[in-house]
């Protein structure tokens, strides 16, 4: 059910805004859903979250798996006959997500891509190594996998030293603004 | 000819065979690769995802890096295309190339080329080094996986693309390339670590669609897919992933590949033997 009245008017042009992507052209043909590889782990599919934006309705958008399941891997990009930047649009939702501080549906992918950026910020380059430990404590997920932690060290696939860079102040500007 | 090199986390930290190949092969063909000096990450698929700011800054700290004048050779697909995106951003955006300027205290050069490693087969004449060796890869059949590197989003649209290429170089080399159906499906990327079940479903239906048509490996041309379909993998019986550097490096002889090849978690030495490749 729609409720129009309840629709939030802003979502549209700060999603259009920030993703410079002109999302009104969608013709939902559902070229985005079809191909998408990913859809199936998904409660809304690409072409639903895209009418979803048009028709305000954040809370469906912004509390999503969809936006965190995407991988942004332009399947669908390449697929739509309107050239949307479905990704673009995820991302956008993504932030605009964590900036409303809304339920984030799939708080283990968060977690991870902060580890990430904890690790680019730490040494200027990800440590997967580390990324994973911290990964695996935060969520509490600590024996699962175990096994193909322990092949990957084996062979060398993961690094117990991070690769580095030597001016770690030369990034200020990126995470101190 | 001389070429700035940005190997990026993937192949620099675990890709290590990939970094190895790509660099010996590179100077089989005369192509002298020198590393960015001090790059960092380009963001990876996380910075886009939760910080758009970090995610616009941490590519154009490399582009400030690169020497004017030289092309900046990248070899992670997905690096290639935040730096492209990046370098883009900021030729269309005046006001956004004064503030670049301000903060790495370096001139923007809007002619910075950034090109892929496969870009190198329009630069370089490769039957040069072939005289003698028409079919150096022994027939061996491989399955090409691109994974997403031939998607792209829309404001890189107009970009070189590379659709068939690694079917047309391992060819010449004598491999016989396969025609297959999963040759540009994702290999899960991030959801490898944080949806495990997800990636391996997604990877199982990328092999068993190799094995389907007879390949006897899968050629990857990025590091992470690469890793991905190595990892996630569960089928009983399974054929080797190698690197297209690899298979390269191989057909020009190059020097030792037998420092990589025990790297992989699925062992090709059993084939590239009874191919006669080693
Ligand atoms: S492919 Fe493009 S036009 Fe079609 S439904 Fe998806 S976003 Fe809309
Ligand atoms: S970019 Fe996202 S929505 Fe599009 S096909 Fe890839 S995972 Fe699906």
């Amino acid at each position: 059910m729609i409720d129009l009245d309840s629709c939030d008017q802003s979502l549209f042009p700060t999603v259009h805004r920030s993703s410079r992507t002109d999302f009104a052209a969608c013709l939902q043909c559902k070229s985005c859903g079809n191909g998408c590889p990913f859809v199936s782990a998904m409660d809304f599919t690409p072409n639903q979250i895209i009418r979803l934006v048009q028709l305000g309705m954040a809370p469906q958008a912004l509390e999503s798996a969809t936006i965190w399941i995407c991988v942004g891997c332009n399947t669908c990009t390449i697929n739509c006959p309107m050239a949307i930047d479905i990704p673009a649009v995820m991302d956008a939702l993504r932030h605009l997500a964590l900036e409303r501080g809304v339920a984030i549906a799939e708080p283990d992918i968060l977690e991870f891509h902060r580890e990430v950026l904890h690790s680019v910020e730490r040494y200027g380059r990800t440590h997967k190594l580390e990324i994973m430990m911290r990964y695996k404590l935060k969520t509490l997920d600590l024996f699962s996998d175990l096994g193909v932690g322990l092949r990957m060290l084996k062979k060398r696939k993961l690094d117990l030293t991070p690769s580095k860079i030597d001016d770690i102040h030369h990034l200020d500007p990126v995470f101190k603004g | 000819m001389e070429l700035s090199y940005f190997p990026g986390c993937s192949l620099k930290a675990q890709g290590h065979e990939n970094n190895l190949s790509l660099i010996e092969f590179s100077r089989a063909v005369h192509v002298e690769l020198i590393e960015l000096p001090d790059w960092n990450c380009c963001g990876s698929s996380s910075a886009h995802a939760i910080d758009p700011t970090v995610a616009a800054l941490l590519p154009q700290r490399n582009l400030s890096l690169a020497p004017k004048g030289r092309p900046l050779l990248v070899a992670c697909p997905s690096c290639l295309l935040r730096l492209k995106q990046a370098h883009l951003a900021l030729v269309r955006d005046e006001a956004a190339q004064a503030a670049y300027e301000q903060r790495w205290q370096t001139e923007f050069d809007p002619d910075l080329e950034i090109i892929h490693f496969f870009e190198l087969f329009s630069r370089i004449d490769l039957s040069r080094y072939l005289d003698n060796g028409e079919n150096r890869l022994n027939n061996i059949r491989f399955a090409p996986y691109y994974g997403c590197m031939l998607a792209r989003p829309p404001d890189l649209r107009f970009e070189a693309n590379y659709h068939g290429l690694m079917e047309s170089v391992l060819t010449r080399l004598g491999a016989k390339a396969l025609s297959w159906g999963y040759g540009t499906r994702c290999c899960g990327t991030f959801l490898s670590v944080a949806k495990p079940d997800l990636a391996t479903t997604v990877v199982n239906g990328i092999v068993s669609g190799a094995m389907d048509v007879e390949a006897e490996c899968l050629v990857t041309a990025c590091a992470m897919c690469h890793l991905n379909l190595e990892i996630r993998c569960t089928l009983p019986k399974r054929i080797p992933i190698l690197h297209f550097s690899e298979l390269l490096s191989l057909a020009l002889g190059t020097s030792d590949p037998k420092r990589w090849f025990p790297k992989h978690l699925v062992d090709p030495r059993p084939l590239l033997k009874k191919r006669g490749l080693l």
